[in-house]
């Protein structure tokens, strides 16, 4: 296995108390495959991709448990330098909105150059060179020219491509994509994605994608974990989960997805709000939102039922998981 | 109607980094800017249970739990009670001297000590806080009100009034503070207060004007100011119910803090000699006294120093503590 | 870049004019020229009416300023209270007061940024509030009563320095005189830049540079500080015209001829040459100041530079 999170926590001190944004999630990618992760904002998903990282705000942020297996090796456990060798190298991240999250000062040679010089040790010179390249494989049009220009100079899309070959420059086994195509347009969002899947393709790179979207989902993952407070409510292969939700909360996410086959109909919404991270409600999370919500729902924090395969290939967090995939 | 973002216009980048025209007076401006986006974005007191109401309410449950705001505040209150009514805490008279008492120290009844002309040190400590209060109040209010009239014109209705005032104001920041205050006031003879309140509005309304240009332009091109622009508001309406009250939290904060550092101008000035005037009581005029003879004496030198020192620090913490409390990025 | 420095020199033009005009009616209009020149004598009118036809003195006040605008183009400031050209005085008292400046400027690049990067990569911890309470402190006690206060201790008392300047101002006697003249801006920019690196270290693209995994300092050189001292720099700049108008104080303080010292001169004698001159070379100094502010803004930020 290339990447295993296990039974992680992490907490954020703020004004109010402890947020405990992780709760407790396990998830894994193989190489050559793509995982997405699902889930409102606040949910913990990108948290979880950061501390993968080892990019978490320390503080406020704190890992409270758990390991982060990457090769065999927990990342917890390594001394920072190493983890910074990790870093960049063999894992890499592609951020939301490229605009700030790249540097405004730099050109973009010189922030792409920039991960041989540091992690091959390479002159300026060939870093340039290889820079370029880079650009070019993204399909960036006139790639040496524009070598020299500023993130700003750039299109949203064109932007987004730059993060991309950043992320690839050092042809990393992992990727974690955190909602790359959220702040592009919808026509742009598409070539975006499918440069991302071919070149994921193309080297057999571990993928972890972090979105909300559930249209993207369908087309480029194998499995999904849908996140909800912190922990995975949901982990199934991506056709399986399409076909029937074993939580009453992904078949919330679900139901509130206009259909062309329903128009006309009101769309459904799934009632109430995620709960405050400093005020866990008690027992499941979800139930002061869930239909299916009984007296056990509010005292017992349900445990991972397989639903299918020993071990598990598909798991659910919901004491009445049988019920909801019936029903 | 929105401006393109220019990062060299005035009221940009010089609510970053100041261009005044140096000493003291600068130093207002401090992260005035980054106070002037976030404000920018609430929404106005007007509004129905608006934002801004909690925006306010929570500056202030804020300032009264930090005791920087707390010490400042009292010490404030403080020095102006002492400026209204010196006779409180000193019973006698700043200028009933005793030659034969030149330069001598501390007595029973005189803690201070005398000063060269055998006057008492506490008693001339004490009476100093009302012209450095009378001349940082009135600078202050006069500066802001004209400056926040100015620029917040300017900045709402732009065009030619606005290019105007803002050139205007780069000749006004073009006369370096200290210098100006030499060439101006060393013509005028009054011994009033009235010559360098009016200098020090003179010179510090430009930086005001900016601050509220600033706040106002980014204040009118929130959604809800566009909104009710579109419902049929009038400009009026528009400025006294939507742009100012979000206009104006930089403003106060950058006038608290100014008042601090008009008051250390007036004592430079004064220092120089040409501020106040004896007979007003001054610390400057003291303090440039006691610094000739600060080997032999220098208690003299200590007190009025010490008093005017600690004031500026009063209103510029308090003004320290505004800013924070309303600015919730810093918190 | 070119078409943007010629906009600014443009601009810059009615600024000066505005300024220089400004201090030219407070001078001239406020005071008798003719009559501080005879001092305490009582001047023969006929004399005095020929002194005021030759300095045009006689003429409206706009004409009396494009006279004299005219001479300083042509390098004549005219004369000084002593009989001197008011060049002279020029060339012996702006040297100074540079060097001055210079070392002024030095010790707040060197101080204050490096005490507002540490405490802002350090913010909320122990030296960040101490650090911070410090400026808060030093802003608030006034130049001249640092000023007094470093030269009686260090000067007089503890004898470590020389208390006065003496007349050519060598560097090292002018090492306390920086300082004191520096102390406010200083801690200024410890402030400024404390606040511009907590600012930008919560940014994004620093978060990306830690993510391609660079060694921390190098994302701290090369990603947080070329970004965080935009803001710094520019204020620097504009400090430059604003510390040589603020040194008058240090300059009394220290006894240093300066320009400050002149002035002063020029001021209790009267004498608007020397006023007027001095300070319309300051003004010029303080507008290049900010010129040079703009353009290592465009050099620094791109976004500018492009724009």
């Amino acid at each position: 296995m290339l990447l295993e999170v296990r039974d992680l926590h992490v907490e954020f001190r703020t004004r109010d108390g402890v947020a405990k944004a992780v709760n407790g999630v396990n998830y894994s990618v193989d190489e050559g495959e793509t995982l997405a992760v699902l889930g409102e904002s606040g949910s913990g998903k990108s948290v979880t991709a950061q501390a993968v990282m080892g990019i978490l705000d320390v503080p406020p942020g704190r890992i409270a448990g758990g390991e982060i297996l990457f090769k065999g090796r927990d990342l917890l456990r390594m001394k920072e330098d190493e983890r910074r060798r990790v870093r960049g190298a063999h894992m890499a991240m592609i951020f939301q909105d490229a605009l700030s999250a790249l540097n405004p000062v730099l050109t973009v040679g010189a922030q792409l150059g920039e991960m041989f010089e540091v992690h091959r040790g390479m002159s300026r010179k060939d870093s340039r060179a290889r820079a370029v390249e880079l650009m070019d494989r993204v399909r960036i049009p006139a790639a040496r020219q524009r070598a020299g220009d500023y993130p700003h100079q750039f299109s949203g899309g064109m932007r987004q491509r730059i993060m991309i070959a950043m992320a690839l420059a050092l042809e990393p086994s992992l990727i974690i994509a955190d909602e790359p195509t959220t702040a592009l347009d919808v026509t742009v969002q598409a070539q975006v994605m499918d440069l991302l899947a071919e070149l994921q393709r193309e080297l057999n790179m571990g993928l972890i994608l972090i979105t909300h979207d559930l249209g993207v989902v369908a087309d480029v993952a194998d499995k999904i974990a849908v996140m909800y407070a912190g922990r995975i409510v949901e982990a199934a292969p991506v056709h399986e989960l399409y076909r029937a939700p074993a939580h009453p909360y992904t078949r919330g996410l679900l139901d509130s997805i206009p259909r062309l086959d329903q128009m006309g109909q009101e769309l459904y919404a799934i009632k109430g709000l995620p709960p405050n991270l400093t005020a866990i409600p008690p027992g499941c999370a979800f139930n002061p939102r869930c239909p299916m919500a009984q007296a056990i729902c509010r005292t017992d924090v349900p445990p991972l039922y397989s639903v299918t395969g020993t071990p598990a290939r598909r798991t659910s967090a919901c004491h009445f998981w049988k019920e909801c995939l019936g029903g | 109607m929105p401006e393109p973002y220019d990062p060299l216009q005035p009221g940009d980048k010089e609510a970053i980094a100041p261009t005044g025209a140096g000493g003291p007076m600068d130093l207002a401006i401090e992260e005035a800017e980054s106070l002037e986006k976030t404000l920018g974005d609430a929404p106005g007191p007007s509004g129905p249970g608006g934002k801004a109401r909690s925006l306010w309410s929570d500056a202030w449950h804020q300032l009264r739990r930090n005791p920087v705001f707390v010490v400042s505040a009292l010490l404030i209150a403080f020095l102006v009670v002492i400026a209204i009514w010196p006779q409180l805490i000193a019973s006698g008279d700043p200028l009933k001297c005793d030659l034969s008492k030149s330069q001598e120290g501390s007595a029973p009844g005189h803690p201070f000590g005398y000063d060269t002309q055998g006057c008492d040190v506490y008693t001339r400590t004490v009476y100093g806080a009302r012209a450095s209060i009378t001349v940082g109040v009135c600078a202050t209010l006069g500066a802001a009100l004209l400056g926040s009239l100015l620029g917040g014109l300017a900045g709402f209705f732009g065009g030619w009034g606005d290019a105007t005032l803002s050139r205007v104001a780069d000749i006004f920041f073009g006369i370096p503070v200290i210098l100006g205050g030499l060439v101006f006031l060393s013509v005028v003879t009054s011994t009033t207060v009235w010559p360098v309140v009016g200098f020090i509005v003179l010179l510090g309304w430009p930086q005001i004007a900016r601050i509220a240009r600033g706040s106002v332009i980014t204040a009118k091109q929130n959604d809800y100011v566009q909104a009710a622009r579109a419902l049929g508001a009038g400009n009026t309406r528009l400025l006294l119910r939507h742009v100012a009250p979000n206009a104006v939290a930089p403003v106060i904060v950058v006038a608290t803090i100014a008042l601090g550092t008009y008051i250390a101008l007036e004592a430079t000035l004064s220092f120089l000699g040409v501020g106040l005037r004896p007979p007003t009581v001054s610390w400057g005029i003291d303090i440039s006294n006691a610094a000739s003879q600060i080997r032999n004496a220098p208690h003299m030198l200590l007190w009025p120093a010490g008093a005017l020192s600690i004031t500026v620090l009063a209103f510029i913490m308090l003004g320290d503590a505004v800013r924070d409390a309303l600015d919730p990025k810093l918190r | 870049m070119g078409r943007y420095v010629i906009r600014r020199l443009l601009q810059m033009i009615p600024v000066f004019i505005g300024s220089t005009f400004l201090i030219f009616i407070m001078v001239y209009a406020l005071g008798d020229p003719v009559a501080a020149l005879f001092g305490d004598k009582a001047p023969d009118p006929a004399t005095a009416a020929r002194i005021r036809k030759d300095l045009y003195l006689d003429r409206p006040l706009w004409e009396q300023y494009l006279h004299y605008m005219g001479q300083i183009f042509q390098g004549d400031f005219g004369t000084a209270f002593n009989g001197q050209p008011v060049t002279e005085l020029m060339a012996s008292a702006f040297p100074v007061t540079l060097r001055l400046t210079l070392v002024a400027i030095t010790i707040e690049i060197v101080v204050g940024i490096t005490l507002g990067v540490v405490s802002g990569l350090r913010r909320g911890r122990t030296i960040d509030t101490t650090l911070l309470v410090l400026t808060l402190v030093v802003i608030s006690v006034p130049t001249f009563v640092t000023g007094y206060l470093l030269q009686y201790l260090l000067g007089v008392k503890w004898g470590w320095v020389r208390p006065t300047v003496s007349p050519d101002a060598p560097l090292n006697e002018l090492i306390l005189p920086g300082i004191v003249l520096a102390l406010v801006s200083l801690a200024y920019v410890t402030r400024l830049s404390r606040t511009s690196i907590a600012e930008n270290t919560k940014a994004d693209y620093v978060r990306t540079a830690v993510a391609k995994g660079l060694p921390r300092r190098r994302v701290i050189t090369r990603h947080l500080l070329r970004n965080s001292l935009i803001p710094v720099v520019t204020f620097i700049g504009t400090d430059i015209g604003a510390l040589m108008g603020g040194a008058i104080v240090t300059e009394r303080i220290f006894n240093i001829h300066g320009v400050g010292y002149q002035l002063y001169q020029g001021i209790l004698r009267n004498n608007s040459p020397t006023v007027v001159g001095f300070v319309t070379i300051l003004v010029i100094v303080f507008l290049l100041a900010n010129l040079l502010v703009d353009l290592l803004y465009a050099v620094l930020d791109p976004r500018i530079r492009y724009a």
